[in-house]
């Protein structure tokens, strides 16, 4: 199988929407820069001009108008930001314009536009620069929110976005753009609201998204040298949701925690938990837990973000705890002591 | 579209009719969603949409009555969407603050002000990538120009040169607030657009003759320049901002001003101006003024009998397939 790291993966999902469909747009701060939105856009303007790819005004709000705009005459535009964070000056158009325009009309006029979002961590991005605000998102109906956690699924998913008839918003980690998986060269498609069994257990279910699903797996694979068997469900979509994936995999083991990449108060966990407990109360064998980020805005220094993000050790505890299973997590996990604000030597800073 | 000077002002006379029954009517309770009525304010919508094809997009704000019945939206489906009926143009799911008829390229308006300004330049823009000859005009008020998007819309489509007719209708208050609590003195709208490289008009709104030059001579310039142009027209709202009843008796407006911009009526003015050069009869004014009063009550009873829509549409139209 041929490899290749998720921000190519994005590039070259990119490059095939706009080769196959020439009402694809391209629209970004940095977009045709040398760096390219961390190497996911690089080249494409030179290969398909600067109509179809584009810098823009840091105007965050105006820009969502004119891409809803764009969809609404015949076009399907990628509009990208760096930062989550940025996407808030846009929030009115996002929430108020495209998610509701087709219901508005009562569907005689849809929204097809995707908004790319990176979520920053590490080298002291700090509050303004980290947040993972998909519940926001996923709040409102009438619009789509992906999260791949992997190369593979980042491709697919975006073809899907890009392809979808309404306003998705792709979140991306800033941590897995180096991450490496099989990817076919070709252009294939991973289903918008389809979760993925990313290992399979039956002592108990974890349920990720993003980047958490990295720690999930992390957290099975070790623990399963100890004969612990986990279930890794990776969310992929979190509106819609996978809800079946869920419920039968957690009607499989009667045990659940969710590895939330966001704050755990009214979020992404809560929702999930609450689907379960709705619904197969009756199948679970112990109080459904989750973990996420610490209660508090993102600090920048590492000293304190050691503490903020939860890591594969951390939801071990709860595993264990769970499981009434007694093990020596600091032995069992030595890289959770090392420093917190790189996922790996491959990352230098600044990022 | 070049319509004759009794067009223009049957037009206008149709436009105050209709909402003149909508406030007439109002007290029944049955049209339940709010309405922000334009009377007073006529001419600059029948003036611009005038000069406008069919194909060319139009989008407005909260106060869209009159740009969609100027840009040919349709009547029956306008007043049955305030009755909240299946039968309106957006099934009851927008009601008068959401009008939309896209066979008369009346694309959309929203309430939230400024919002549409952006998109609309997103729409005029795609005319522009397609090299499509057609416009967008979108219609704004003073308060709008207060906001953010309005000043990221007129640098991209001043950057990316989209044909695009800004029209701000300045009647100086949003809501109860005048413009001198909410601009600085010395700030003039049309200025900001021209401070953007935009070609910028000023005209009396009230005077669907200026309105009409101004308008044909902006879009003249946007056809020929391949450029955004932006008019702003004064003009005035008779009513409260939101409802069917006057509300000069709240004291928030200058005693006296209403009376000043009443006497300035654009539909009479005109038809003064009309009468006096003999383009119009008093005969003709009774004769059109029948013809329209049955196409409105048609319209009123269509969507008094039309049903609301059944539960089954809740869910409907929140995801295109």
């Amino acid at each position: 199988m041929r490899e290749l790291n998720y921000a190519n993966a994005i590039k070259e999902a990119t490059d095939y929407c706009l080769a196959e469909d020439q009402s694809v747009l391209v629209i970004g701060l940095g977009a045709p820069d040398p760096k390219g939105i961390f190497g996911t856009t690089t080249g494409l303007q030179d290969k398909y001009g600067v109509d179809r790819v584009m810098d823009m005004p840091l105007a965050e709000n105006g820009m969502t108008g004119v891409v809803i705009g764009a969809s609404l005459n015949g076009f399907r535009p990628i509009l990208t930001h760096q930062r989550v964070e940025f996407a808030l000056l846009s929030i009115e158009q996002i929430v108020d314009q495209a998610a509701k325009w087709f219901y508005m009309n009562a569907g005689q006029q849809n929204v097809p536009i995707v908004i790319r979002l990176i979520i920053g961590r590490g080298w002291g991005q700090g509050a303004q620069h980290s947040q993972s605000l998909e519940s926001w998102f996923a709040h409102i109906p009438g619009l789509k929110v992906v999260m791949p956690s992997n190369a593979h699924d980042a491709k697919g998913l975006l073809i899907s976005s890009v392809e979808d008839n309404n306003p998705v918003i792709f979140i991306e980690h800033r941590w897995l753009h180096n991450t490496i998986d099989n990817v076919p060269s070709e252009g294939y498609r991973v289903p918008i609201g389809k979760a993925r069994v990313a290992r399979k257990g039956k002592d108990l279910t974890i349920v990720a998204h993003s980047y958490m699903v990295l720690e999930a797996i992390r957290c099975a694979d070790i623990l399963k040298i100890e004969g612990i068997s986990i279930e890794v469900v990776d969310l992929r979509s979190i509106r819609p949701l996978d809800t079946d994936a869920i419920l039968n995999s957690v009607k499989k083991t009667g045990r659940l925690v969710v590895a939330d990449n966001g704050w755990v108060h009214f979020g992404v966990s809560a929702e999930i938990i609450s689907l379960v407990t709705e619904n197969i109360f009756e199948k679970l064998l112990s109080a459904p837990e989750r973990i996420g980020m610490n209660d508090s805005p993102s600090p920048s220094t590492r000293s304190l973000t050691q503490y903020y993000y939860p890591k594969a050790k951390n939801i071990a505890e709860i595993v264990c705890r769970s499981l009434e299973k007694k093990l020596d997590l600091n032995v069992l996990f030595p890289e959770d002591n090392l420093p917190t604000d790189i996922p790996d030597p491959s990352f230098t800073g600044p990022f | 579209m070049n319509s004759t000077s009794q067009e223009l002002f049957f037009s206008m006379l149709r436009i105050r009719m209709v909402e003149e029954k909508i406030a007439e009517l109002y007290s029944e309770q049955e049209m339940r969603c709010p309405v922000h009525l334009s009377i007073g304010q006529e001419a600059i919508a029948v003036g611009v949409c005038e000069h406008l094809e069919r194909e060319d997009i139009v989008m407005s704000a909260h106060r869209a009555h009159a740009h969609y019945l100027a840009k040919g939206g349709d009547l029956k489906s306008m007043i049955a969407e305030l009755y909240g009926k299946e039968t309106g143009c957006a099934m009851g799911k927008g009601g008068s603050m959401h009008l939309v008829d896209l066979n008369s390229g009346f694309f959309a308006a929203v309430p939230i002000v400024g919002s549409t300004i952006p998109i609309a330049v997103g729409v005029a823009w795609a005319f522009k990538l397609k090299k499509n000859s057609n416009i967008v005009t979108v219609f704004l008020g003073d308060g709008a120009t207060e906001q953010g998007v309005f000043f990221e819309s007129l640098d991209f489509a001043s950057l990316k040169n989209v044909p695009i007719l800004f029209v701000c209708e300045n009647n100086f208050y949003s809501v109860y607030s005048q413009l001198g609590v909410r601009q600085a003195p010395g700030r003039e709208i049309s200025v900001l657009a021209k401070s953007h490289g935009i070609k910028s008009f000023t005209g009396d709104g009230n005077n669907i003759d200026q309105v009409s030059d101004l308008t044909k001579e902006a879009i003249k310039y946007i056809k020929s320049n391949k450029s955004p142009a932006f008019i702003e027209l004064d003009t005035f709202r008779w009513l409260e901002h939101c409802g069917p009843n006057g509300d000069d008796e709240l004291g928030y407006r200058k005693k006296g001003e209403l009376d000043q911009w009443v006497k300035r009526d654009p539909i009479n003015s005109y038809k003064s101006r009309m009468i006096k050069n003999h383009k119009l009869t008093e005969k003709e004014i009774i004769e059109n003024i029948e013809v329209i009063r049955t196409e409105i009550d048609e319209a009123f009873k269509f969507a008094k009998v039309s049903p609301f829509p059944e539960k089954n549409l809740l869910n409907k139209h929140i995801y295109k397939d």
